[in-house]
């Protein structure tokens, strides 16, 4: 049975991921999904895997919120309170979503995952770095590249261009 | 060890749920790239779970991979709305009817 901390944990990621999604202004949005990314965190606390939680407080909470509230502050004020939306479309959405958790849950509940518990030691985190550098070692490199390839095309696509148009036409 | 394999599979499903939700009925494209990111931190949650029960570091590898890829996945997603803003003067899915140059 869960103890109360899972309980707590749970109720302030999926609160904060129905505030990300609901709220009308974005900075407020943006903040709940800060609370959404940082109730995970926790999660892999109670998954006695501190490497993963202290990695996905620091790219998500601390980069990935900033780097969305710096971009909602660029865009006018006015569209980043949400419009009324389409009821009938809500209200699909809702649907589709009920549907999908009451069966994915059935799903799951019927089958033998439910048994399932462990006495055994977690994994030590010297295993995950024993892990990236000898049998992971062609993904790292890969993931390396992939990293450095989008930062550059993140920032090929953000430049100004009118600036250095204006330069050329002189 | 108090909580189950099931207790988180099932937060995971829910996360899941909301992010479907999110991604289906709002228009508003940075509100879609939060839904984007509900939805990966749901298979995050899954792979760690996973990884402890089984117990092997393997779940653990796969979801720093995950968040790494996710970080530059959000990058070029918010430098793409970015032009599309500078383009359009909004943010509003519906309006980026054509996206040639």
């Amino acid at each position: 049975m869960a103890d109360a901390a899972f309980l707590a944990l749970s109720v302030l990621t999926i609160g904060s991921a129905i505030a990300a999604l609901e709220l009308r202004s974005l900075v407020y949005g943006a903040i709940g999904l800060m609370g959404t990314l940082g109730g995970v965190a926790g999660f892999f606390f109670l998954l006695d895997s501190p490497f993963v939680a202290l990695f996905q407080i620091a790219v998500y909470v601390g980069s990935i919120a900033v780097l969305i509230l710096f971009t909602v502050m660029l865009v006018k004020r006015e569209l980043i309170f949400t419009k009324i939306e389409d009821p009938k479309r809500k209200w699909a959405g809702i649907g589709l979503m009920l549907i999908f958790m009451v069966a994915i849950g059935a799903v799951i509940l019927d089958s033998g995952l439910k048994s399932v518990t462990t006495d055994e030691p977690p994994v030590d985190f010297r295993e995950i770095g024993d892990d990236f550098l000898t049998y992971y070692w062609p993904a790292l490199i890969l993931m390396a590249l992939i990293l450095a390839g989008s930062v550059t095309g993140a920032l090929v696509l953000a430049r100004r261009e009118d600036e250095i148009s204006e330069q050329r036409t002189d | 060890m108090s909580n189950e394999l099931i207790d988180f599979v099932i937060v995971s499903v829910a996360l899941l749920g909301i992010g479907i939700y999110g991604l289906s009925v709002k228009r508003n494209a940075i509100r879609m790239l939060f839904a984007i990111e509900i939805i990966i931190n749901a298979a995050n949650l899954n792979l760690v779970a996973f990884g402890r029960f089984i117990p092997h570091s393997g779940g653990q590898t796969l979801a720093l991979f995950s968040i790494a890829i996710a970080a530059a996945e959000v990058a070029v997603g918010l430098s793409l709305i970015i032009v599309a803003y500078r383009m359009y003067q909004n943010i509003d899915i519906a309006d980026f009817r054509s996206l040639k140059g």
